[in-house]
This record gives structure tokens, sequence and C-alpha cells, in this order.
């Protein structure tokens, strides 16, 4: 069992551990997820995709589809009335294909019937005549320009160097690696679905949809319906995690297509095969690293080549690229820095955001290599990451100076302190061993190993995004009515929320009103930046009610406003005895008023890699301990123990259920999880192929946050999302090394790596 | 399709007719279209994810693996029809919320009554026991440190009502 214990909760202000007012909810089966929701007179919707990764339509004949009993309606590319194509960063994805298919499982049509089953027959009814040619797989055919482009785009979607410091700087250690990340799904637990109803004359449509940023989906579907924004109504959906999958167009367009087209609602929900190829996924990598160090172990020059496989559309590889090469030193000091980075257009499955977003990759390669280097130096783990941790005030090998609170050093201590677990007792129970239920280990062939990965990671949106965030505060009859667009996938944003409200204004009663379109954007739920951005939303608009609710006090008792501040759910006069309830205060006020964060500006990286590209970072360290049988390759991870930076602590609850949850997935990307690719063609789109981890593959999870309240942050609170997924990978792999001492440049880590 | 067929399940102690419904629908599909109860959800279609899992004659099992048609002699319990006896929620569902087992709560329903299903069998579940019971459950959210909590604060809040 975990043996980090929650305190219990008072009041729900900022700092306690607030229940989640969707938790009853959502334990009774209550709570309202996309999938859960029906129309009258609904039809559903389903999707034809492509088995090829690489053909060129010769024809589309849809008419014994239609001619199924229940079938209403089939669209293809013809039926798309705007724009043909979608995409977060470049618009390069048609909506449905038209000439060729670039990966296996790009969408080529869509129909609207009575009934699933009517759905499956119908989809293989619709006639597609396919010219198979051969796919790009290899991104270095890409690089090489040895391959045809197979997009008007071109084969090279970004590429970037980072030039810094002396280019000839060598020192007594030089260590490399050759090292690959393979491709890893988000696997939320609640599939794509939406729900789309028309407007009675045809010419606007609600969408009821699991997202992670409603008004980004706005623009892009209002755009391929040919629609003013103004007619296309987005209310975000209960949502069954994202963790990076939803902030990618999916089922939307085809869902409004088919409401209009049928003049009916119609509900779409992807079954778990077609998730795996309906959604993007983390970037497979391959990255080269050399490190010159001093003898004892300072880095004094960082050489680097990273190439991402962004497969067949654009998403958000330009941004994974960028992200992955400004960490490739990590979160370590370096003064000089020769990287090159490619993001490349294959014939793969498209990917792009997931939970670390490029810095996963960078941080497998650069804490391998912090090993490597430890290992020359003939310093311990621990030792090689505290002589080189970096410290606020430090030169990023962007040329960017490090503003954001960084203690590196405290987090790799902290972690160090705390206590290892017993050893692996001879007559230990078989599910406590590599195999578990397999029965497959004795526990006199374990061996066990200890392994450290220290990382850092940006917050929010880089390379000069404006990256805002809207809220509305209403107050009324004594109750808190908060507003605003950002997407509850289960982060918990509608906990932390009203805890702001409550902390600001003194009331108890806040209501979170429904998540939708009709407030200005909140950004994406994604790059751990919804507390710092819609919580200094919240903020900024509870802070301005609370102004008017001191002028009003002040008005009506003649104190000077600026006097007045909240003490619990008082209002007091901090230099004389006047006190008021603030519900009896705000007794027939109603106010409201609307706050728009932005962070400070950040700006594009020029041709060396040079620029303050990014907003804020956030620092953790992991230590992993590991059981492995190495003649069966097979590993139990035994216990993680962390400390991360998290600036201050919101709510302890969320932010340990974040780390807990985040170890599990970096765990899972160390020796389980990964898609499978052959020839373009993916392997193993099912729960039963792609292994996720269990209740027997949790590991004990010691936690310690680490508090050092961040200024720059509008509630001294970092992003605690996305750090517990990152260095814990390399952190296992490196256990794994240590017990069986063997290299291993590769996640996940199969039985065979290890065993073979 | 054929979608003529006629039968009754006994649903959370009640009858419940199954009407122009198409022979080949599973036990989820039945209960979340066509009965009202969609807290039992899906999310593999293959038994492989424990989110569909309601209790078929006091067994725990995947719904979406059960044909429908084949459950009219059963007695089948969902989490819609756990008895809180009087409570707004079950000991197991009051220990979720409380120790922040929930977060998107896609896994929720399906590990609630899989845990009822545990503790009823066993009260005193070993901590093994617990992760063994409930491994057919996955979530992707929680790293299950607070789902673990959960069922700890379930069971002593069983052991102290036995006791007093």
């Amino acid at each position: 069992m975990s043996t980090t214990k929650v305190e219990q909760r008072e009041r729900d202000i900022l700092g306690v551990s607030a229940i989640r007012p969707d938790g009853a909810a959502k334990v009774t089966g209550d709570f309202s997820f996309t999938s859960d929701m029906n129309a009258e007179n609904m039809l559903w919707g389903a999707t034809l995709r492509s088995p090829h990764p690489y053909a060129r339509i010769v024809s589309i004949d849809t008419s014994r589809a239609l001619a199924l009993p229940g079938v209403h309606c089939v669209i293809t590319a013809d039926d798309v009335p705007g724009k043909p194509t979608y995409g977060l960063i470049s618009s390069d994805q048609p909506v449905f294909a038209r000439d060729y298919v670039r990966y296996m499982g790009e969408p080529v049509a869509a129909l609207a019937a009575d009934h699933p089953e009517t759905c499956r027959r119908a989809l293989a009814l619709i006639d597609i005549e396919y010219e198979v040619l051969k796919p790009l797989t290899n991104a270095e055919d890409a690089i090489a320009g040895s391959f045809p482009p197979i997009h008007p785009d071109g084969n090279i979607i970004r590429h970037q160097r980072i030039v810094r410091g002396d280019q000839s700087a060598t020192g007594p250690i030089i260590v490399e690696g050759e090292y690959e990340i393979g491709m890893q799904d988000q696997a939320f637990l609640g599939l794509e679905a939406a729900l789309a109803i028309p407007d009675s004359h045809g010419k606007g449509v609600e969408l009821h949809v699991a997202t992670q940023w409603l008004h980004e989906d706005l623009g892009q579907i209002s755009a391929c319906l040919d629609l003013p924004p103004q007619n296309v109504r987005l209310i975000l959906g209960g949502v069954g995690g994202a963790f990076g999958a939803r902030e990618d167009i999916s089922l939307q367009v085809h869902c409004c297509l088919l409401a209009l087209k049928a003049g009916r609602p119609i509900k779409m929900q992807y079954g778990r095969e077609e998730s795996f190829f309906g959604h993007v996924h983390r970037h497979p990598a391959k990255i080269f690293m050399r490190h010159h160090a001093q003898s004892d172990g300072r880095i004094i020059k960082i050489e680097a080549r990273f190439v991402f496989d962004g497969g067949a559309y654009t998403s958000t590889s330009p941004a994974v690229l960028i992200n992955g090469i400004t960490h490739t030193q990590g979160p370590y000091k370096c003064d000089n820095a020769t990287v090159d980075g490619w993001a490349i257009r294959t014939n793969n499955p498209p990917c792009g955001a997931m939970r670390g977003f490029g810095v996963v990759q960078a941080c497998f390669a650069h804490e391998s290599q912090m090993d490597k280097i430890a290992t020359a130096a003939g310093l311990s783990a621990v030792d090689v990451r505290l002589i080189n941790a970096m410290e606020t005030g430090d030169t990023l090998i962007t040329g960017q100076a490090m503003e954001s609170i960084a203690p590196v050093a405290r987090c790799i201590i902290e972690t160090d302190h705390i206590p290892l677990p017993a050893p692996l007792a001879a007559n230990a129970h078989e599910l406590l061993l590599p195999g578990g239920s397999g029965l497959t280990a004795s526990a006199s062939h374990i061996v066990r190993g200890v392994g450290w990965g220290v990382s850092m990671k940006n917050l929010m949106y880089s390379e000069g995004f404006d990256d805002f965030a809207t809220a509305r505060c209403s107050i009324k009859e004594g109750v808190v009515y908060l507003k605003f667009a950002t997407s509850e996938v289960g982060q918990g944003f509608v906990t932390l929320a009203p805890q702001i409200a409550r902390s600001v204004l003194g009331l108890d009663d806040v209501v979170v009103e429904p998540i939708d379109t009709q407030i200005g954007s909140a950004g994406s739920t994604s790059a751990s930046r919804q507390t710092w951005m819609s919580g200094g939303a919240v903020d900024g608009a509870c802070r301005l009610v609370r102004e008017q609710i001191f002028q009003h006090v002040g008005k009506q008792n003649n104190i000077d406003p600026l006097r007045l501040v909240i003490e619990g759910t008082d209002i007091i006069d901090q230099i004389g005895t006047f006190r008021i309830a603030v519900r009896e205060a705000i007794d027939g006020l109603s106010i409201s008023e609307t706050f728009e964060h932005h962070h400070k500006p950040t700006e594009e990286l020029d041709e060396n890699g040079q620029g303050n590209c990014h907003t804020a970072f956030a620092f953790v360290a992991h230590r992993a301990v590991v059981d492995v049988d190495p003649e069966l390759g097979l590993v139990k991870v035994v216990q993680i123990a962390t400390a991360q930076d998290v600036g201050r602590v919101l709510n302890p609850l969320s932010a340990l259920g974040q780390i807990e949850g985040g170890i599990a997935q970096g765990l899972g990307l160390a020796v389980m999880e990964e898609i499978v690719i052959q020839d373009g063609k993916v392997r193993n789109p099912s729960f039963t192929d792609y292994l996720l981890p269990t209740t027997l593959d949790a590991p004990d999870v010691v936690a310690k946050m680490i508090e050092e309240y961040e200024p720059q942050a509008p509630l001294g609170a970092k992003g605690i999302g996305e750090p517990p997924c990152i260095s814990v990978t390399p952190a296992i792999v490196a256990a794994i090394r240590d017990a069986i001492a063997k290299d291993l440049h590769r996640i996940p880590v199969r039985p065979q790596d290890i065993c073979l | 399709m054929s979608m003529n067929e006629f039968y009754t399940l006994n649903v959370n102690g009640q009858s419940m007719q199954v009407q122009d419904s198409w022979v080949g629908e599973s036990l989820l599909y039945v209960l979340r279209e066509r009965l009202g109860l969609p807290g039992s959800k899906g999310a593999c279609e293959q038994g492989e994810c424990g989110s569909c899992t309601v209790l078929l004659d006091g067994q725990a099992v995947c719904s979406c693996l059960v044909m429908a048609a084949t459950a009219v002699d059963s007695t089948i319990v969902t989490v819609e029809g756990l008895d809180a006896h009087g409570a707004e929620l079950t000991d197991v569902q009051d220990a979720f919320v409380q120790q922040g087992a929930v977060q998107c709560g896609f896994c929720t329903p399906g590990l609630i009554v899989a845990i009822h299903h545990l503790l009823d069998e066993n009260p005193q579940p070993s901590e093994l026991e617990v992760k063994e019971a409930i491994s057919g459950n996955i979530c992707r959210c929680t790293g299950y440190g607070r789902i673990f909590a959960a069922v700890e604060q379930a069971v002593a809040v069983r052991k102290a009502s036995h006791t007093s």
C-alpha cells in the first residue's frame, strides 16, 4: 500500500484537501460522461478508416451502405462544406482523406444509422478502391531526402538547432549514447465521445464533447463546417481522462457534419481499437547525446541530435520538438551545447501531445547520460546530479535565464532521505515477485537495483504564444458563481476553483457553472498550466469582486476600503475594530467581474536556438527500486521515492493524486507500454495487447512536496501534472541497469532487452 | 437486422423489460442504452479494464462480455443498485470520495462494484488480496495509491461498525 498519508481538511480553502464536488456523482454512476448522453430522435455515427498506412484513393462508392435499412446518410470529403483540413499548429490534416490516405486509421468516410450494429455493417458496405503505396516509415529517410514527399507540405515538419557557447569545448570525460523511446498511448479510460445536436434550420449545431480545449476546437470545427463561430456552441461533456490525447480534433467535425446532414442528433463513441487510431500518441524518438565533463563530473558541453517521428500530420510536433531540444541539459548547469532537432512526417500514426510533451524523451536520454558521467567520474548517482544541479539565475542553453524557483538540489537531497524499502524476503509472496501470479520466479533468483532520475519541465506554452485564461466571478444572494471554459478532465480544477473563491472572498457557497464556450477561452488543459492560468483567472476575477465588496462596505461604514481585508469568513478593518461577516455584508449585492490572466510574454527561438522561449519551470527527483528476474526479463517496481517542486500545495490530496498517477504512467513507459508499429501498421490496438499498469504493478510511492513559493505564479503554485511522469521512467531503467549490470538504451524495456 | 427481441432482466431488484432489441447486444449496452442505467462504463470491450463490472448472481463480471439475452435468469446488480442502507453513499463510495480515489471517475463505478464484491466476501482482506481482487480494474489517473487508501478506509469502517 502507499505509505503517503493525507491530512484531513477543515474549511475548503486553499491549502486543504477539499474533496471533489463531482465525487459523489462519480462514485454512484450519476455523473454524466459524454458517452452517457442521449437525445431524442438520436442516431449513431461511425467512421470508416483506412486499413493502409499509405495509399491513393482510386474510388469511393457509398451506394451499398446507403441502401442498408437504418442508414440515414454517408459523408466523405465531398461533404465538407468549409475548410477541408484542420490542425492545432498547421492545418494539414484532412477532415476526410480525399486523394491519399497517409496513415493506418485515417478517416475516409462517416455515416449515421439507427443502431451501432447497423453502423458497423454499413461501414463494411462502403466500397473503396485503394492503390497501395510503399509507406515512409523511417524518419531518417525523410531527413536524407531519399523519400518523395508524402504530403504537399513535405516530409520535414520542423528542424531547429541550438548552438551555444564554445563549440570546441571538451573535457577529460566524454560519454555518449543513442537512445530510443517507443510510442506511448495516453489510454484514457473514457473513450472519445460526442453528441451533436443541429438547430432546427441546419445553420448551427450544439456539440457536447470531451475535449481539453473548447475554444480551439470551436475555431477548427466552425471553419470546417463553414459556420460562423457563434453558430457553433461547445459544451464540455464529462471527460474520462485526457493526458494530451484530447487536444487535437478527433470526432468533433465528423459528428457535427453528420448531425447537420441528417438533421438529427448524432452520438459518436469510439471503441478502444478505434481510439488507438483516433487520437495522437506520444512521439517515438531517437536521441543521440554526447556529454563532455570535467574529471569531477561537472558538465562542460552537450552535443545532441533528436529525431521525433511526428507521423502523418503535424498536430503539435513543432512544439514537442522545441520542448525536447530545449530540455537537452535537464535540470543541470551547462554552458556549451550543440543540438540538432528534427520533427519528421512519416506514414506512421500521427503523434502530438502526451503528458510530458517532448521532455519525457529528452529526460530519458539526459538521465541515462548522467549515470554514465557518474561512472566515469567515480561519483554516485546522487553526487553527479548534485554537483551539476541547476539553480535560479543560471543561464539555459537557449540563453534564457532561469527565473523560476529551482530547488533541484533540494529535490534530490529530500528524495535521498526517504528510506529504502526492506530487502525482498526469501519467502516473499509470489505476487510481490516479478511475473506475479504467473508464478515464474523464485525469490532466490531475483536481483534488486536502485536508480535515479531528475527532471526539469517547462510550464505553460512557449515561443510567443499568448497563452491566456478567462474566468468570471459573480455573487448573487450570497452564493458565488464561477464561470470558465477550463476543461475538467479529472485533474480537479472544479475542486480548486471554489477553493480559490472561498479563500479570496470568505464565502463558502460556490457553484461552478457549466463549462462551455459562452465565455472567453481558458486555453488548454495541458502543459501543467491550468492551476497557474485558469487559477490566476479565477483568483483575479474573485479579487475584482472583493474590491467591489470592500468599496460597498467601506462606503456603508465610512471606512477606507483599503483598510479592509478578509479574515476567514469575515471582513475586518486592519487598523480598527470593525468586523462583519462577508455573507451579511453582501446582502442584496449582485456583482459580476471577468478577468483574463496572461503570463509574461515569451519569444520564438532564433536560428541558433536562442531566445526566452519558455514561461516557467518545475523540477522533480525520482528514485526507483526494482526487483528483476534476469532469466525471464521481468521487472517489479518496488518503490518510487520522489520529491517534487510544487511552489505551494493548494490541495494536498489532489497534488498527491497527480504525483501517484503520473508515476504510474511513467512506469508504464519504462517497462510495458508501447504501440507496436510494423511497416506503418499498428499491431496492438487493444487493452489485451497494449499493457497498462494494474494494481499489482503499482509501486509504493513515497512523495514529498517541496514548497518554495513561486513569485511569478498567481497563487505561488507551480503546475504539477507533468513532472511526476517524466524522470520516473529513466529512474526505473537505471534501477534495472543497476540490478543486471547491462546497458539499456530503449524504452519500454522489454523482457528480451533484459534476458537476451 | 432483427430488432424484435423481448425479454426481462432482473436488475437492481426490479424486473425490467427489454424491448425491440437486437439479440447480439451485450449486457453493458442494454443496461446503458435500453434500461437507463449508464453507471456501468465501457472502455475496452474485451474484459480487460473492468469499467463495466456488475454483479451477476453475486459474481463480479465484465458486463461487456455477457450477452444480455443470456442473463434473463440471473440477478443483476449495477453501481446504481448498491445498497447504501439509507445513507447517500455506501461505505466504499464514501471512502472513494474522502480519500481522493476519484479523478476522472470513468473507472470508478466498476471499481466500486468490484470492491463491494471483495469486501462482502472477505471483510478483512490483506493488502495483496485487495490488489489481486481489483487487478482487473484499470485506472489511468490515480496510480491506485488513493484507491488502496479508500479500501483501507472502507475496511476500517466495516470493522468498526461490526465491533460496535
